[in-house]
């Protein structure tokens, strides 16, 4: 067995601990100064100082090519492509010679041409014993001063006092939020409340309505409720909800669970696009294999099993969206969704 | 009862002012202080300096850019510059970001600046704590400066990920709708957040600019304000420095403030900047006109967040929502608790877990490694990372942790690019996430030990020069050539702690906590490589003459 403390290579084994008896080293001191070549050439001096000057050159050219560039191009509401792209190279290499130069020149300077003598400085106590002591004599003269130990009324109220008053600023943020109540349950799908008419399918983004003839096997379409482009306010809060994926399968394809067979017309189904994971539109369809693919976290669903989750951080299947065919020949939710669509969320399953 | 008028008369007009300033400031204190402050040199203290300039950079650009963008979610019509957009319906805040891009001079320059140094400076800052953490910095008396670092890497991001999403391009708002999705998942509070922070239901129209006032007035005055404690403290505790010789942790040896130190430090701020502008002129970073305005339906395939958000959002993905197949036995991770509340584990879990453990043994750790090594000294020298090979180990772990999370917010653009199943890549993902960390900390201590061990041979063998000898007797040798005093302080000046077992407490008990507190030690020190002392050294050299001589070592020492 070689010595474990030796470390040699063809001494291997144990990697282990060595005595240290052997005491320590001598601090030998801070290396000797080796002079530069500028130190002792007058002419590899006279060098750096030209390098120096000139890196000050180019950034004051860098400076000037700015100011023409920006001067020279102006933008508006014709400007092309190429002019922005131009200008944007110009400006930021004019921009980059201007500050490398000055900044390489610096550092130039410094290392070839200013003094590089290392120094040693001593190091103080961040905290001095002598301060301590004196500090702690004056904050026990402070609290003896105010007499906050004798007399625990008063600070017993304080404390009370200053415990109480943040809550306006809870009850002022507190109503901040306004509250969920059921907005998250409800899209603009739900047939209208007086008239019952029911909301056809249209195309997004243009809202033209879609006939079931026009759905052909195996094509999709990106789907609104009819009237969201008419909205004034909240358009975008509503189709965060509302967006679907409509696809036509062979019906064969389909695996329809009871209390579902009304909610497909002829082989044509309809999801929410909205993941149920954290909400990204799921907006790949693969054909091929009827898989429905979310491009930001990759959840899979599949179109054949009512959009059960097959891959991914998805839990819940995607909520469909019960259709039937109208007079016109045109495609109507027959209700909402019969869950909120989305994202999960605590009180998701209130009715 | 006046004061005598100094005496003291400036020869020169620069001479009067600053005499009068001094007069009135007493600023000659403050030259005296720290004129000729010593500051220790090495290449891996300029991150700090980097993030530190970039955040400068990021002031003055960001300024700019305050005066032209709009921070409104009104909608209009785009009747602007690019033609491709003409005719379509945004929001203002859209409408002003692609103003600044085409419209207002060098305004596309400034967007790119500002997004490039957004990027470097969360990454100086993450490299920057490596540095501090490989290198043992943040020991006693830096653990709250350690601390501040940290809230201030966090400040990044979330100064970054605000200011990411203010242009409401179709991008930064389906980030936006992830980060509703995820505020929804908490339990309890969560629907309630989302309202709060969307003033309704998402999108709403009051995120821009609640999130305009968080990212140009309070998130940058925070980290202004920890930026200056920061340096401050390190203007208190002075600057650590390399072991080496001449070093201790008694002294600091370097270049003084003025004029050397000064100089390359600021030139270096001018370097930093050059390279952003060089950069921002080449590279096109977020172009927003190619996504279109923010709509809840369309989205781009193989999107990707800012680098330093790609962690959080690949842990996301890592998370498998349901396990089994259609059909067979399935586990679901959302559960209703309590008869009607959704618990949708899912999305809380890879949410907050690996976020909350990586920032919790990072802020901690200081103290951890504190207790373990009962050491209460001041370090001022710092570890070469391989002189503490649990510590680099365990940094290690972490690093490797952050990565796995890190490529798995890319796993789509992996599959593509190199041609394999996305579903393969998320699986190996999965299992690095809990192996990766593990592997990573047992290669890096074999590593660092290893390397522990060469410099020890190095330091009583001397360098190998390359030269073989034939020696008298026939047998070939090659020449080592011993080091200078210098370079072998610098592989033997370090201090190597030992295992420190349970000591007894005041009443002379060894509690539970203690042997706890024994075991970790043993953990952490029990593989040991020490440093070289005289004696060894003076063994080694009598010996080198003998192997000269003899055939092979025979018999131990």
């Amino acid at each position: 067995m070689g010595n474990p403390s030796d470390g040699a290579p063809q001494q291997g084994g144990t990697v282990a601990t060595a005595g240290q008896a052997g005491g320590r080293f001598e601090d030998p001191g801070i290396p000797p100064h080796r002079p530069r070549l500028a130190d002792t050439d007058p002419k590899a001096a006279k060098r750096a100082e030209r390098q120096v000057t000139a890196l000050f050159v180019i950034s004051v050219i860098g400076t000037v090519v700015f100011l023409i560039s920006y001067f020279a191009i102006d933008l508006g509401n014709d400007s092309s492509i190429d002019t922005i792209r131009t200008q944007n190279i110009l400006l930021g290499l004019s921009t980059a010679f201007a500050m490398l130069g000055i900044g390489t020149g610096i550092v130039h300077w410094a290392k070839a041409l200013m003094p590089d003598h290392e120094v040693s400085e001593a190091r103080h106590a961040v905290r001095t014993e002598e301060d301590r002591a004196a500090a702690v004599r004056i904050v026990d003269d402070i609290i003896e001063e105010t007499g906050i130990k004798r007399r625990p009324l008063i600070r017993n109220t304080l404390i009370g006092a200053l415990a109480l008053a943040p809550l306006p600023a809870l009850a002022v943020f507190g109503d901040l939020g306004p509250n969920a109540n059921d907005k998250l349950r409800h899209t603009m799908w739900a047939p209208n409340a007086q008239t019952g008419k029911k909301v056809r399918l249209t195309r997004d983004p243009d809202g033209t309505p879609i006939r079931a003839s026009d759905v052909t096997i195996g094509s999709a379409f990106h789907v609104i409720p009819e009237g969201l482009n008419d909205l004034k306010e909240g358009k975008l809060n509503e189709k965060a909800k509302a967006v679907v994926l409509l696809m036509r399968l062979n019906p064969e394809d389909l695996n329809i669970s009871p209390g579902r067979e009304s909610w497909s017309y002829n082989g044509i189904v309809a999801y929410s696009k909205i993941c149920t994971h954290v909400g990204c539109p799921v907006a790949l369809y693969e054909q091929q294999t009827h898989h429905l693919l979310c491009p930001c976290h990759q959840s899979t669903f599949d179109l054949t099993h009512e959009c059960q989750v097959i891959f991914g951080p998805a839990s819940r299947p995607l909520p469909q969206l019960p259709i039937e065919v109208d007079s016109d020949g045109y495609l109507v939710a027959t209700s909402d969704f019969h869950e909120p669509v989305g994202p999960s969320y605590w009180e998701r399953e209130y009715s | 009862m006046s004061n005598a008028s100094p005496t003291y008369q400036p020869p020169t007009k620069v001479g009067r002012i600053a005499d009068f300033v001094d007069q009135r400031t007493g600023l000659s204190s403050v030259t005296r202080e720290f004129g000729r402050k010593i500051f220790p040199d090495h290449w891996s203290f300029m991150f700090g300096e980097v993030a530190l300039y970039c955040f400068i950079i990021l002031l003055l650009s960001g300024t700019f850019l305050t005066f032209f963008f709009n921070p409104s979610m009104a909608e209009t019509t785009y009747s602007g510059a690019y033609v491709p957009l003409r005719g379509m319906d945004m929001s203002v805040a859209y409408q002003s970001s692609l103003h600044i891009s085409f419209e207002v001079r060098g305004g596309l320059f400034m967007r790119q600046l500002h997004h490039w140094a957004a990027l470097l400076f969360v990454a100086a800052m993450s490299v920057h704590m490596l540095r501090v953490f490989f290198t043992g910095a943040f020991r006693k008396p830096r653990e709250i400066n350690w601390v501040i670092g940290g809230v201030l890497l966090i400040l990044g991001m979330a100064e970054g990920f605000t200011g990411y999403s203010l242009p409401d391009d179709l991008l930064s708002g389906n980030g936006l709708r992830i980060i509703d999705g995820v505020i929804k998942s908490i339990p309890v509070i969560g629907t309630w957040i989302s309202f709060f922070l969307f003033g309704g239901e998402f999108p709403g129209n009051a995120i821009i600019g609640r999130l305009y006032v968080l990212h140009i007035l309070l998130i940058p005055a925070m980290i202004l304000g920890l930026v200056a404690l920061h340096l401050i403290f390190v203007v208190v505790h002075k600057h650590t420095q390399y072991p080496g010789p001449g070093r201790n942790d008694r002294n600091v040896v370097g270049y003084p403030l003025g004029p050397v130190y000064a100089a390359k430090a600021g030139g270096f701020f001018f370097i930093v900047f050059g390279v952003l502008a060089a950069i921002a002129a080449g590279f096109t970073i977020n172009p927003i006109w190619n996504y279109g305005p923010y709509d809840p339906s369309p989205v781009s395939a193989g999107t990707q967040p800012d680098w330093y958000i790609g962690w959080v959002d690949g842990a996301l993905r890592l998370m498998p929502g349901v396990l089994g197949a259609v059909g067979g036995y399935r586990q679901h991770f959302e559960f209703v608790v309590f008869g009607q509340q959704t618990l949708t584990l899912n999305v809380l879990l890879p949410a907050l877990v690996p976020a909350g453990i990586v920032f919790t043994v990072l802020f901690i750790y200081p103290w951890i490694e504190r207790w373990i090594t009962k050491d209460e000294r001041e370090h001022h020298v710092l570890d070469r990372p391989r002189n503490a090979p649990t510590r680099t180990a365990i940094g290690m772990a972490g690093f490797t942790f952050y990565c796995v999370m890190w490529a798995a917010a890319s796993s789509d653009l992996i599959a593509t690019h190199f041609h394999v199943a996305l579903n393969d890549v998320t699986y190996w993902l999965r299992a690095l996430f809990f192996v990766g960390p593990i592997i990573a900390f047992v290669v890096t201590k074999r590593i660092a030990l290893g390397l522990q061990r060469k410099d020890r041979e190095i330091a009583l063998h001397g360098r190998e020069t390359g030269r073989i000898v034939r020696l008298p007797h026939g047998e070939f040798i090659e020449v080592h050539a011993p080091l200078d005093a210098y370079k072998r302080y610098r592989l033997i000046s370090f201090d190597s702690p030992e295992v420190l077992p349970a000591q007894p407490n005041a009443k002379g008990v060894v509690d539970r906590r203690e042997r706890r507190r024994a075991k970790f030690s043993q953990w952490f020190f029990e593989d040991r490589v020490a440093p070289v002392t005289p004696a060894e050294l003076e063994a080694a050299h009598a010996h080198g003459h003998h192997e000269a001589i003899e055939s092979a070592p025979t018999s131990g020492h």
